[in-house]
């Protein structure tokens, strides 16, 4: 080892333990003074605020971790409905870009460039501020289809009733693992003796078998809670039964998905266009019929260059979804970062934890990513 | 002439079909267009859901009928090839033409026709369209936030002063043209941050500002009859020498005479807003991203275990959170790691924040390039001789730069997209604004018209940035 490889390397080290140091020792100091001592117990106490919207039960009498977890589930909820959105809409918008007819290609490369270069937070104010505000008052609403009520307190939707949940539940998990199983062997099949087995029609007959089958002699039953407009005052109006969606949840939702479907639409677009012609080519020459081509080699290989980037804008996605503090939905920044940090002053306590749940979710994305990419990628000779 | 087939149209009888279809096409987009613009349903008499269809129908049967391959018109072939190459495409052609037909009368007199921009009060806007007197008010706050009116010319005068100096290199002669990459790397970030901070911000400190510029004034003036053997150190010592001897010896009182004259007003930070914060925001965090991000690539590359493993964590660390959680901490958290009187403006730490995240992200679109160069390039380098800063700067970074053009301007443009988060500590950029300007009471209810303002400003920087990516990136594009 020579002194030229070992100074640089100590001088940085020393440069970022003084920092840390630095600043370690002036947070001590300043608690001190504060009369705050470190510590994550205040994670146990009451919390006493109330949280408007929240997927388990929650009031002031729970504790801040109770807390933190309501965050945590509205945050997971608005990303996962994001995904699906920006999923579905990313995808027909890029396979758009790369329709040979000139009106389809330019409306989606219009929409692609607009919703791009508009910052998230400005669409967000303007679904939440302007678009949804426009909606009627509950006792103006028109129904849709008889049982959907677009509000401007939110969208009332019809509720289902179950009697035996679970058993349906284990059917349709039942039907997920038998989907895989047939998955393998057709695979193994197809490898072994060339012949194909139409897996998609069979696995879509069992997603639909198998729960009705639950229905007719599992004792499954479901009715629909439809919701009812009810007078709360001279002039206050709202809906009661069935699911009440708030309208920062809607408005996050529609702007978060419109968004990455953007980037998502490109991601696709690039995957498609990255499958070489020859590829296509040769596969019709050796006598694979579109359909064939599609699915056993264009798709395959463009997967493998669309899921990588879709996969970090899945990411971006919910990170993104930390901007509902600016409309006050009740997510992680909201409840965690803003109204508990209010309320006790343990700043650095609780910005660390919200950090860390961010940060814990997107490294062991990216691990699984690294993980996959290895997997899939091609192995050259 | 043969016979007549409807079903399958050929070019034996390309007039009749030619004429029937282009006559059904017409009718159909007619249909629409006098619904639409005029409100006049010519088919009403046919029962609901016929009428309501029957230009989607009409239309469909007459693009049917002028799908004639190589029908010899290359206007028809055209118009086949590109909308109408099978049913399907036609069907989604006519909807997409329709729903433009549709939406049009609506959007126009919203934008145009109902809209107001005349007046001055809130009372002007009656009509059913947008209410641009609102915007037109609020124009000057959109645009310099609270900055005092009478002292937004230097706003301006930056903006523009720095415009201009940003444009030196399309003017440069050949002679100068080396030194460009140096005179915008460092000079120019120097200047901008003197003219922004002392300038826009005022106070005090522009007296210091103003010794500055005399001295370097004089030393450029007096440098031109130097000899180019000592420009080298004339240009460090003479300024440094005659800016000491300025402010304590010479002009001291004088000068502070002469500045409390015209002193110009400290404006602090907290007043400074719109449009002109988010330029300001995203320029500093640019010109701070980019070096931060360079150096962490190259760290996350080096040989050096500490060096390469510390990169990484930051790198990760970065990337891995969210950006209002960034502002949280550099809000709420930061001022905890600091000695009790030792404080920090608020813009200088949000831009420190946003400067450290973006500078991830550049860190990964450059680290992406670096790892796009074969490593030929790298033993070629070493095998003349070079040693690692050398190597990088004359032969890898300038390929590896030119390589990760778009990516970098992607996130250029995340960067100009996000600045509005920074509402988040306080600080009303045009977003922030806007939504101030949405409380207040005497103009209740115009939340549309400044959304829409605001994103047709954002869209068109954005979108030229991205144009202008693009260009750079066709412009250096090198073969391989």
């Amino acid at each position: 080892m020579n002194i030229k490889k070992i100074l640089p390397q100590l001088l940085t080290l020393l440069v970022v333990i003084l920092i840390f140091g630095f600043f370690s020792y002036n947070a001590q100091v300043n608690m001190e003074n504060r009369g705050i001592t470190f510590g994550y117990g205040f994670l146990s106490q009451e919390s006493s605020f109330d949280v408007q919207f929240s997927l388990i039960e929650y009031d002031g009498s729970h504790s801040y971790f109770r807390a933190y977890l309501v965050g945590l589930l509205n945050t997971i909820l608005v990303s996962v409905i994001g995904i699906i959105f920006a999923t579905i809409i990313g995808v027909i918008v890029g396979i758009a870009r790369l329709s040979n007819n000139y009106l389809i290609e330019r409306s989606a490369s219009v929409y692609v460039e607009f919703f791009r270069n508009i910052p998230l937070l400005l669409q967000i104010f303007f679904w939440y501020f302007a678009a949804l505000r426009a909606l009627p008052l509950p006792q103006d609403t028109e129904p849709m289809f008889g049982v959907f009520f677009l509000t401007i307190k939110g969208f009332f939707v019809p509720a289902f009733v179950w009697n035996n949940l679970d058993i349906f539940i284990y059917s349709i998990i039942a039907a997920i693992i038998s989907i895989i199983f047939i998955r393998i062997y057709a695979k193994r099949k197809q490898e072994n003796e060339g012949v194909q087995t139409p897996v998609l029609s069979i696995s879509i007959g069992l997603l639909l078998i198998l729960p009705i089958l639950s229905f007719l002699f599992g004792g499954v039953d479901a009715s629909v809670e439809v919701p009812v407009i009810k007078q709360l005052s001279q002039s206050g109006f709202t809906y009661e039964g069935g699911i009440k969606l708030p309208p920062e949840l809607i408005s996050l939702a529609l702007a978060l998905s419109l968004y990455t479907a953007t980037f998502i639409a490109e991601c696709v677009r690039a995957g498609v266009q990255g499958v070489s012609k020859g590829q296509k080519e040769a596969a019709a020459s050796i006598g694979l019929t579109p359909n064939q081509v599609l699915k056993l080699v264009v798709m395959p290989q463009a997967l493998r260059i669309i899921i990588p980037p879709t996969t970090n804008q899945y990411l971006n996605l919910t990170k993104n979804s930390s901007l509902a503090a600016a409309i006050a939905y009740p997510d992680l920044v909201l409840v965690f970062a803003g109204t508990a940090l209010m309320q006790t002053g343990r700043a650095i306590e609780i910005v660390s934890i919200t950090m860390l749940t961010y940060l814990s979710l997107s490294i062991s994305i990216s691990i699984f990513m690294n993980w996959y990419n290895k997997k899939i990628a091609i192995k050259e000779k | 002439m043969s016979k007549l087939n409807f079903l399958q149209p050929d070019k034996n009888n390309l007039n009749t079909y030619l004429y029937t279809g282009v006559i059904l096409v017409a009718f159909s987009i007619f249909i629409v267009f006098l619904n639409s613009f005029f409100n006049k349903d010519i088919v009403s008499f046919l029962p609901g859901p016929i009428s309501f269809f029957l230009p989607l129908i009409l239309g469909f049967i007459g693009l049917h009928l002028i799908r004639i391959d190589y029908s010899g018109l290359k206007f028809l072939d055209k118009v086949n090839k590109n909308i109408n190459t099978n049913n399907f495409n036609a069907f989604l052609s006519l909807l997409i033409v329709f729903v433009v037909i549709k939406s049009l009368p609506p959007l126009l007199s919203w934008f145009i026709i109902d809209a107001n921009i005349a007046g001055d009060s809130k009372d002007v806007c009656t009509g059913s369209g947008a209410c641009w007197t609102y915007i037109k008010i609020w124009f000057n706050r959109f645009m310099y936030g609270m900055y005092p009116n009478p002292e937004q010319w230097r706003i301006n005068l930056s903006f523009i002063a720095l415009a201009f100096l940003g444009c030196v290199g399309f003017f440069a002669t050949e002679k100068f043209k080396k030194y460009l990459t140096l005179y915008y790397v460092v000079v120019y970030p120097i200047i901008a941050f003197f003219f922004i901070f002392f300038f826009i911000s005022g106070g005090p400190i522009f007296f210091d500002f103003s010794y500055g510029i005399i001295a370097a004034v004089i030393s450029i003036i007096l440098g031109f009859f130097i000899p180019s053997k000592f420009k080298m150190y004339y240009f460090i010592i003479v300024p440094i020498t005659l800016y000491i001897l300025l402010k304590y010896v010479f002009f001291y009182e004088e000068l502070i005479e002469l500045g409390k004259l015209e002193a110009l007003e400290w404006v602090e930070t907290g007043a400074w807003g719109g449009l002109s914060l988010t330029f300001i925001v995203s320029f500093f965090c640019l010109i701070f991203c980019f070096p931060i991000g360079l150096f962490l690539s190259l760290g996350r590359r080096s040989d050096f275990p500490i060096i390469k493993y510390i990169s990484i964590g930051m790198i990760e660390f970065w990337r891995g959170v969210p950006l209002i959680t960034v502002l949280f901490m550099s809000s709420v958290m930061f001022p905890m790691f600091l000695p009790e009187d030792m404080f920090i403006d608020k813009l200088v730490r949000v831009i420190i924040a946003i400067s450290l995240f973006e500078a991830a992200y550049v860190a990964e679109v450059i680290r992406g390039g670096l790892q796009a160069l074969p490593r030929g390039q790298y033993d070629a380098a070493k095998s003349l001789g070079m040693g690692y800063w050398k190597m990088h700067i004359l032969v890898i970074l300038p390929q590896a730069l030119k390589l990760v053009i778009p990516g970098i301007a992607n996130t250029f443009l995340a960067l100009v997209k996000d600045t509005p988060l920074i509402f988040v500590v306080g600080l009303l950029e045009i977003v922030g604004m806007l939504n101030l300007a949405k409380t207040n009471p005497e103009w209740l209810g115009f939340a549309m018209e400044g959304y829409v303002f605001a994103s047709v400003l954002f869209f068109i920087i954005c979108y030229a940035m991205s144009k202008y990516s693009y260009n750079l990136e066709q412009k250096y594009k090198t073969e391989r």
